[in-house]
């Protein structure tokens, strides 16, 4: 091999990580707590990682633990496209290939400190999310108010159950979580998460405000939070794109000019304002 | 870096004597056109070639190549394949092109892969002779090249003036038979470079290159986009020809025994359907003028950006040629954008 290419690492080759933990959430979302077989992970709330199955593919999965956490790195899968219906077939034990930590797009957790933090999670969205949900509860002093906002479609697919509930009873956390279709088992809000926003008490003018969900649920928020003159450069969102290379290369995340796998995945907002192809 | 002549016979004596040494890809006839292949003797090469069908891209990012091999459930070994070689008559525009992608390959995050391959490439490349029937290099200021050759060769009539860019292409000219170049030789070179500066135009841009990023700034929502991806396969045959078009698929494949596979990496192309789909059926970039739109603003501001301002459409008139329904031609395209929004 050529010296200068001995040198360099191969940016496509996944390393071994083994499952140390794997449950399934609901029909649909698997829960699996991974640790790197070199012992090896540093990384950033909003980072993703290039999940392996030989044989398979790959695909892009936002980390959902705080680095905070010490013990290994957690993602929750949905079962939805061929890697992550393979994903859902491992158990405890299995090895699984991993790339990254990706992304220098990840959450403000130095920018927001000191100020009040809001939550928007859409469905799935509180996974992304919660990696920096946690690191804020984890440092705590550090931050100001804290409210999550959680809407999820029907009430089987609430995520992270006895975690939202633990929220919930914490005086130092706001946490409002609605669901779409009404259900003889919620007691609770019925509606899409936007009918949260007028609820919410912390000044959201000054606050840091981060948003996760579908694709479709952008554009809803964000007419939401221009009512209450929220500044877009305090906005962050977390954008999902179809990933191969996850490093730049391939050119299938690319938005406009952007490469959702290098410049995000987390954007603020302002930053979109040049990107028509973005929300 | 020196500079020789050598007579048309001498220059096929080398290139036997290459043959014999190393694997030379060089451009050859295919039925009426051309194409870069393995070459066996110096007198199937065809230097004085329009434009080729295939640009040389495929020896440096091949329609598929094996990017790791694996055992179900074990580790990833990387692949490389390490051979040598040398490529023979690239014509400017290409040169550009490659240049260009060497440095979107090492930039951010090194390719080992592309950048394996490129370092085991030996770039004899030669000025045009015969211009083919859609070129616009001289539009696009890719007519000479000026760097990123080993040998760059001219043709001034019985005999090449050749020059080496890189000690490498110094060593193959030690090697070559002929004189220190005259006076009257580079005299012949500069007119050769001189004519095909303006000659290599059959479609001509109406603005100067470098304007286009900013005249992109103002065409988002130009109609040009919409009336021209209505004729539109979304075939990717532009993708496909395309000198500066890199996007790639990443796909696995397991072998017969089931234990085992590879990871291969294969050309994708942004006017396909799918380029933007993610599981769950959500696809990003659906409308068929958003993606032929995608591709101009590629050429002409995404990639340019990253690469000091260059264009990364290099003129070679491919995609002209590959398209179908004739909505490829990006002269056309940017010409039609001046007509109506003007220059400046």
């Amino acid at each position: 091999m050529c010296q200068c290419c001995a040198e360099k690492k191969d940016i496509y080759l996944p390393q071994l990580a083994t499952v140390m933990e794997a449950e399934a959430m609901n029909v649909t979302e698997k829960y699996l707590r991974l640790a790197m077989d070199d012992g090896q992970f540093d990384y950033i709330p909003g980072q993703f990682v290039e999940v392996s199955i030989a044989g398979i593919g790959e695909a892009p999965i936002t980390i959902t633990s705080s680095p905070t956490q010490k013990n290994g790195f957690e993602m929750v899968i949905r079962k939805i496209g061929n890697v992550t219906n393979a994903v859902h077939g491992l158990a405890k034990g299995a090895k699984i290939g991993i790339r990254g930590p990706l992304g220098d797009g990840t959450y403000p957790v130095e920018e927001a400190k000191g100020k009040n933090v809001v939550f928007i999670c859409g469905g799935l969205g509180l996974v992304p999310q919660r990696a920096f949900i946690n690191y804020v509860l984890d440092n705590r002093d550090d931050y100001g108010e804290v409210t999550i906002l959680q809407g999820t479609k029907c009430y089987e697919q609430r995520l992270f159950v006895k975690e939202v509930a633990a929220w919930e009873k914490r005086d130092d956390v706001t946490m409002l979580e609605t669901i779409d279709e009404p259900d003889d088992c919620w007691k609770g809000n019925v509606g899409v998460v936007t009918k949260l926003i007028p609820k919410v008490k912390t000044d959201l003018k000054s606050a840091v405000v981060l948003v996760c969900g579908p694709p479709v649920m952008y554009k809803f928020v964000l007419m939401s939070l221009e009512e209450y003159d929220v500044p877009h450069s305090n906005i962050f969102l977390n954008l999902e794109r179809k990933m191969k290379c996850g490093v730049g290369k391939c050119g299938h995340c690319q938005i406009n000019d952007v490469y959702c796998c290098m410049d995000g995945p987390v954007f603020r907002y302002s930053d979109l304002a040049t990107l028509p192809e973005a929300i | 870096m020196s500079v020789k002549k050598i007579s048309k016979d001498d220059f096929a004596v080398f290139v036997d004597a290459l043959i014999d040494k190393t694997s030379v890809i060089g451009v050859q006839a295919k039925g009426d056109r051309f194409d870069f292949a393995p070459l066996e003797s110096a007198k199937d090469l065809r230097l004085d070639y329009d434009v080729t069908l295939q640009p040389p891209k495929k020896y440096f990012l091949p329609p598929t190549e094996v990017l790791m091999t694996f055992e179900i459930g074990g580790a990833y070994h990387s692949e490389y394949e390490d051979q040598p070689f040398v490529l023979l008559g690239v014509h400017p525009y290409d040169m550009v092109a490659i240049n260009q992608m060497d440095e979107l390959f090492q930039q951010d995050n090194y390719d080992t892969h592309y950048m394996k391959r490129r370092n085991n490439a030996t770039i004899i490349a030669c000025d045009v002779v015969k211009p083919s029937e859609n070129v616009f290099a001289s539009s696009m200021g890719t007519a000479v090249v000026r760097g990123g050759y080993d040998v760059l060769l001219t043709d001034v009539g019985g005999a090449y003036v050749v020059e080496s860019g890189t000690p490498r292409g110094e060593k193959l000219l030690s090697e070559m038979k002929g004189t220190v170049a005259d006076e009257a030789a580079l005299k012949s070179r500069d007119a050769v470079w001189s004519k095909n500066e303006k000659g290599l135009n059959r479609h001509e841009l109406k603005c100067d290159a470098a304007y286009l990023p900013r005249l992109l700034d103002k065409a988002y929502d130009h109609p040009v986009w919409e009336e021209r991806a209505k004729t539109c396969f979304a075939c990717g045959s532009c993708n496909q020809v395309c000198p500066t078009c890199y996007c790639f698929n990443v796909q696995d494949d397991v072998n017969w025994d089931l234990q085992t596979g590879k990871r291969e990496r294969a050309w994708d192309g942004c006017l396909l359907n799918g380029f933007t789909k993610v599981a769950g059926e959500h696809e990003f970039r659906n409308a068929r003028s958003d993606r032929f739109r995608h591709r101009l603003y590629r050429k002409a501001k995404y990639v340019p950006a990253k690469i000091g301002g260059q264009i990364a459409c290099v003129g070679c008139g491919r995609c002209v040629a590959a398209c179908l329904p004739d909505i490829a031609n990006p002269v056309s395209v940017y010409n039609r954008l001046i007509d109506d929004l003007g220059i400046g």
